[in-house]
């Protein structure tokens, strides 16, 4: 198979994430859909470096394996804690921070 | 075209539709516990894209770590948090119509971006690669002689997720909630039963029936109810919650 088409697999991936990001109202599923884009990246890179032969975009896509376990540690412990406080786990409902 | 051209296109294939349609069931599915699962298959669809450009590392991590690690961190919060069914949409909102144009946008845009490049590769198979091409062997060499300082700073971000993470979710009052844990269970005694607290005096707590006490997260705590009368712990309406944020 052409590289070609694991990057239009990525593009599809990418852009459903970023539509998910923008209308669904829970964080969870809003974290579930940036996971969609990370590995949409990953797909990409991973493509790359096959289309090279280096291991260079395998090793990123690792990195970014582990950026991604990160924010889902630290969003998941924010969703805990907003649960916690027995406020709606709604991103319109959380908007004390806007000015 | 070889035999195994024709194979590797037909497992192309599968697992690109097994990519896209577990995406597309993240965003549509209404039940958050159905998106995880969702997008469990989306990654080990992914795990099979990755295999065939000869990345096996890379797709072992993302099932064992990704697939598997991760999604039950999800799962575990989905559980905890409570399956809500919600609304797909926020309630008339202009980002319901903007944000499928926006994505369309956003996909034609990348696709003329994609495979509308100069890049002579992009039609052809991949290069030449020699035999341990994207093994742990390869992977872990360059891991610790090109990409050392990335590897440490991938164990750093770890180590303060990892912190940061217990931080934000754990439970504000630490040994308080014992103590308050503890005033319960004593309360839950009958009277005259023979307690440490009565040998040496202290008078006896009143009675209430065990069915009027029943302390669950997140409700508030039933200290008036039931026919026990006057107690020597005053009355808190408020719930443990509220407790925990104001005592911080």
């Amino acid at each position: 198979m052409a590289i070609g088409w694991y990057l239009s697999v990525s593009v599809l991936v990418f852009c459903i994430g970023a539509v998910g990001v923008l209308i669904r109202p829970n964080p969870m599923v809003i974290l579930l859909c940036l996971e969609l884009m990370l590995n949409a990246a990953n797909l990409a890179l991973v493509a790359f470096s096959r289309m090279w032969g280096g291991v260079g975009g395998q090793i990123f896509a690792l990195i970014v394996m582990v950026i991604a376990a990160c924010e889902v540690t630290v969003g998941l412990g924010l969703i805990v804690a907003i649960y916690r406080r027995q406020m709606a786990i709604d991103v319109d409902e959380l908007n004390e921070l806007r000015g | 075209m070889g035999s195994g051209d024709v194979l590797s296109a037909i497992i192309f294939f599968i697992a690109a539709i097994g990519a896209i349609s577990g995406a597309i069931g993240v965003v549509m599915v209404r039940n958050p516990f159905y998106a995880v699962l969702s997008l469990v298959c989306h990654l080990i669809s992914l795990a099979a894209l990755f295999l065939l450009l000869r990345a096996q590392f890379v797709a072992a991590a993302q099932v064992v770590v990704y697939a598997g690690a991760v999604m039950v961190l999800y799962v575990f919060v989905v559980a905890y948090v409570g399956d809500l069914d919600e609304p797909l949409h926020r309630p008339g909102g202009a980002l319901k119509v903007l944000a499928p144009v926006f994505g369309v946008c956003l996909a034609v845009e990348l696709f003329f971006a994609v495979l509308g490049t100069a890049l002579k590769g992009i039609g052809t198979s991949g290069a030449h690669f020699s035999l341990g091409f994207g093994t742990p062997a390869q992977i872990g060499t360059a891991f610790l002689t090109t990409y050392l300082f990335a590897f440490e700073v991938a164990s750093l971000i770890l180590m303060v997720a990892a912190v940061g993470a217990i931080v934000l979710a754990r439970r504000r009052r630490g040994l308080g909630e014992l103590e308050f844990e503890k005033e319960i269970r004593l309360r839950l005694r009958p009277a005259y039963t023979g307690t440490m607290a009565e040998s040496i005096g202290v008078p006896a707590r009143t009675p209430q029936p065990p069915s009027q006490i029943e302390i669950r997260e997140g409700e508030p705590v039933p200290v008036t109810g039931g026919t026990g009368g006057a107690s020597d712990i005053e009355p808190e309406p408020r719930t443990r919650n509220q407790q925990a944020w104001e005592d911080d």
